[in-house]
């Protein structure tokens, strides 16, 4: 066991550390987050993309032709260890690059991809992901939106919600129902679109924390070519469950406060005369998040041995998102609540304000990019190979399936 | 960046695996348990001689010569099979005591015989029904005699020696005891893993050499738990997967409502939250392994991290294994009762959750995370 790069992965490190270098500056302990709704971070994200784009930092594991590299995935990890070192935007261009450049990769036309990827990697187009809709949250493959083909072009109508970076997005992927009269997983078809489309209206949705990341996206008769179409008529349910794996990697660490903060925070703030760290149930509490932080550091530390070795990691990663979403919601909690009556109330304080879009902000992490719910029936079912639940709309025409009343 | 062990160490710890199957240790552990013996002694003479207990004692003393690491997955191995031995009392505290503190003298002397078996080591520190600290150690030594009661020393009954910790005119210090020298008494004491023995051990003028210096012996008692935290540590993931095993094939094999309960998302959801239990303590304990191979600075903070999140683990995959199974989960006849028994007796053997909780904010405290 050590922690050492091997000579190539230094050298390469040292690359990486030499251009972020010149081009960042090193974080300092408290981080930005960054803000969807915040005009001025997309440009900055914009700029910044670009300029790892030009460098052949952007999206370093893909091909050359379309503007990558063709690393490694260690060395991607590397790369994105050493960029996380540096204050830079993020938080923009996660779902395009993570989602939907893997399935125009692997479905795409030639064409397309040469027109459609250089940009997206470059930062100059953004992408979204339109999946999920009133009625179809977890149970994705529940959706209703229609696809009706005329000629060589698909008339789409229909909504989504939850479209994370649909109001500043150019195109996304999509996925609808082209036959209701079929089983609920063999009627769906997939497409990419245009968002400036005839027909598309965007309409941010207010978020508990106040700011407004995701849409309801409306579709009234938008045309898509029948070119834009991802996969035959009917794998839609195929190409999408490409997208949600890249998806679960894709929405791994929660971000911000973390154990550190907690710890840090509780030597200086006063519980009834004394520093909160002197506080029996502060320390068992600190003790616990300790080792969930470190059990999701040391099992990224193994998943990057596997892939050194040019193994396939385990399925360990696939615990991240329940832990750290779930720790992060209960950190934001302590920190407020050591405030006592106080902490109800808003402050300048940069800590206070993290631990508030912690406690905040969480809620929306343990349901985004699956819930808590079915990320556990996901780790049962496919790591720990329990049967799936029986099902009742099992060889139902979608049509006939119960749906209450949403 | 490789945290993850050798193929050499894979290989030893497959090997070990096919070993403890073969021999049934499960099965002997319950043996053990009904017949209230404290131990398999056939077992353990086997693991003798296929050279464990001197995977960490040097070649000069007929030992191996191995690291830690080899015995990280010795002692993952042991956990699965809840093997009825004394590798924790003997291996992990004992020789690591001697290794470590004593003089050449009793080096040379005991090394060799914990290798060939003459020799089975034990650790003697509690003296009342709450935690052992440095304050509250009464049993004495003067003038190279000991004087007071231990209780709770786990394979009193088999080890031929023991570590006792003691209070000397300035300090803490650790000595050297043969278990069959004049003026000890032994006895047992009920407890609620029966498949391992714990025993009152009483002092009365008992000649000890000492281990390490006349004062400073709570540290070095600090110092071996925390090696010890990863080893035990080791066995209770082995002891959690074992657990976490038992409930997956259960929750396949057992229908309800016409279906199998694996089926129901209750059974699922826990059975996930067993996973990721046991996932978050398998990876501190790869990390602890490491600080412990190569006596890292933060070894301290990385065995305390290792030891509350297995034994984490362990509490919870072998109480809801017991869930799973229902009723059955209850009898004497299911095994998931054996390792409810294991996963307390592993998790009070060096101290309590709570006071490794309180250990490892100590640590962060010293070292300053910040």
């Amino acid at each position: 066991m050590d922690f050492n790069d091997t000579p190539e992965q230094a050298k390469f490190r040292k690359t990486c550390r030499e251009w972020l270098e010149k081009n960042a500056t090193l974080k300092e302990s408290s981080s930005k987050e960054a803000s969807f709704a915040n005009k001025d971070i997309i440009e900055e994200a914009k700029a910044w993309q670009k300029k790892k784009y030009e460098a052949g930092w952007a999206m370093l594991h893909w091909p050359k032709e379309y503007g990558g590299i063709g690393a490694t995935p260690i060395e991607r990890i590397i790369w994105a260890n050493e960029e996380s070192k540096f204050d830079v935007p993020k938080g923009i261009f996660e779902i395009g690059l993570g989602m939907c450049g893997p399935v125009m990769m692997q479905y795409a036309s030639e064409e397309q991809k040469e027109r459609y990827l250089p940009p997206m990697a470059e930062g100059k187009e953004i992408w979204c992901q339109l999946f999920s809709e009133p009625s179809a949250g977890s149970d994705v493959a529940g959706l209703r939106s229609k696809a009706v083909q005329d000629g060589d072009k698909w008339i789409i109508n229909g909504q989504k919600v939850w479209t994370s970076g649909a109001h500043f997005s150019d195109y996304g992927i999509l996925v609808v129902r082209h036959d209701p009269n079929l089983e609920k997983h063999k009627g769906l078809t997939f497409f990419f679109v245009d968002m400036k489309s005839p027909g598309i209206e965007v309409k941010p949705i207010k978020q508990i924390t106040g700011g407004s990341s995701f849409n309801e996206v409306y579709f009234t008769d938008v045309e898509i070519p029948d070119s834009q179409r991802l996969g035959e008529i009917g794998d839609g349910w195929k190409v999408a469950i490409t997208t949600l794996m890249n998806e679960r990697l894709a929405v791994g660490d929660a971000d911000g406060v973390d154990v550190e903060d907690a710890f840090k925070w509780a030597k200086t703030q006063d519980s009834l005369g004394e520093p909160l760290l002197n506080n029996k149930a502060a320390r068992e509490s600190i003790a616990d998040w300790y080792c969930e932080a470190n059990g999701l550091k040391n099992t990224k530390l193994r998943t990057m041995s596997a892939l050194s070795k040019g193994d396939t990691p385990g399925p360990e990663a696939s615990i991240t998102k329940i832990v750290s979403a779930g720790k992060l919601q209960d950190i934001g909690n302590f920190g407020i609540d050591s405030m006592d009556m106080a902490g109800m109330l808003k402050s300048d304080d940069p800590d206070i304000k993290r631990f508030q879009n912690a406690w905040l902000g969480a809620p929306g992490l343990r349901i985004a990019g699956g819930t808590d719910e079915i990320l556990r029936n996901i780790i049962a079912e496919r790591v720990l190979g329990l049967p799936q639940d029986p099902r009742a709309d099992k060889g139902v025409a979608y049509k006939d399936i119960p749906s209450g009343n949403s | 960046m490789n945290l993850d062990f050798s193929d050499d160490q894979k290989f030893l710890q497959e090997e070990a695996r096919k070993f403890l199957e073969k021999e049934q240790a499960l099965s002997r552990n319950r043996s053990v348990l009904e017949n209230n013996s404290n131990v398999d002694l056939d077992l353990w003479n086997k693991i003798v001689e296929l050279g464990w207990t001197g995977i960490r004692i040097p070649e000069e003393y007929d030992g191996l010569g191995l690291g830690h690491l080899e015995l990280c997955v010795i002692a993952e191995e042991l956990g699965r099979f809840l093997a009825p031995v004394p590798f924790s009392s003997s291996v992990y505290l004992f020789t690591e005591a001697i290794i470590n503190y004593a003089n050449e003298e009793i080096k040379s002397n005991i090394l060799p015989k914990l290798v060939n078996g003459e020799v089975i080591g034990t650790f003697a520190v509690a003296e009342e029904m709450k935690a052992p600290s440095a304050d509250n150690i009464n049993l004495s030594s003067n003038n190279g005699k000991l004087n007071g009661v231990k209780i709770a020393v786990p394979d009193a009954e088999v080890a031929t020696h023991a570590i006792v910790v003691a209070k000397t005119d300035n300090g803490i210090s650790l000595q050297l005891v043969d278990l069959s020298s004049d003026g000890i008494t032994i006895e047992k004491q009920e407890n609620i893993d029966e498949s391992r023995g714990y025993f009152s051990i009483s002092f009365e003028n008992v000649d000890s050499q000492l281990i390490g210096d006349e004062t400073g012996g709570w540290n070095l008692y600090e110092f071996l738990i925390n090696q010890a935290a990863v080893l035990f540590g080791y066995e209770q993931i082995g002891g959690s997967q074992a657990a976490l095993d038992m409930a997956i094939n259960y929750a396949k094999e057992r229908y309800a409502f016409g279906r199998q309960i694996g089926s129901f998302q209750a059974i699922k959801h826990k059975l996930a939250d067993m996973y990721i239990a046991l996932t978050l303590a398998k990876s501190n304990c790869y990390y602890a392994a490491w600080a412990l191979s190569t006596n890292a600075s933060d070894l301290p903070s990385a065995s305390a991290t290792a030891r509350v999140s297995a034994t984490k683990a362990f509490q919870l995959c072998s109480k809801e294994n017991i869930q799973t199974h229902g009723g059955n989960g209850f009898t004497w006849e299911y095994d998931c009762h054996m390792f409810y028994r294991r996963s307390k007796l592993l998790s009070l053997n060096i101290g309590s959750l709570s006071n490794w909780r309180e250990k490892l904010v100590t640590s962060l405290e010293q070292s300053n995370i910040n």
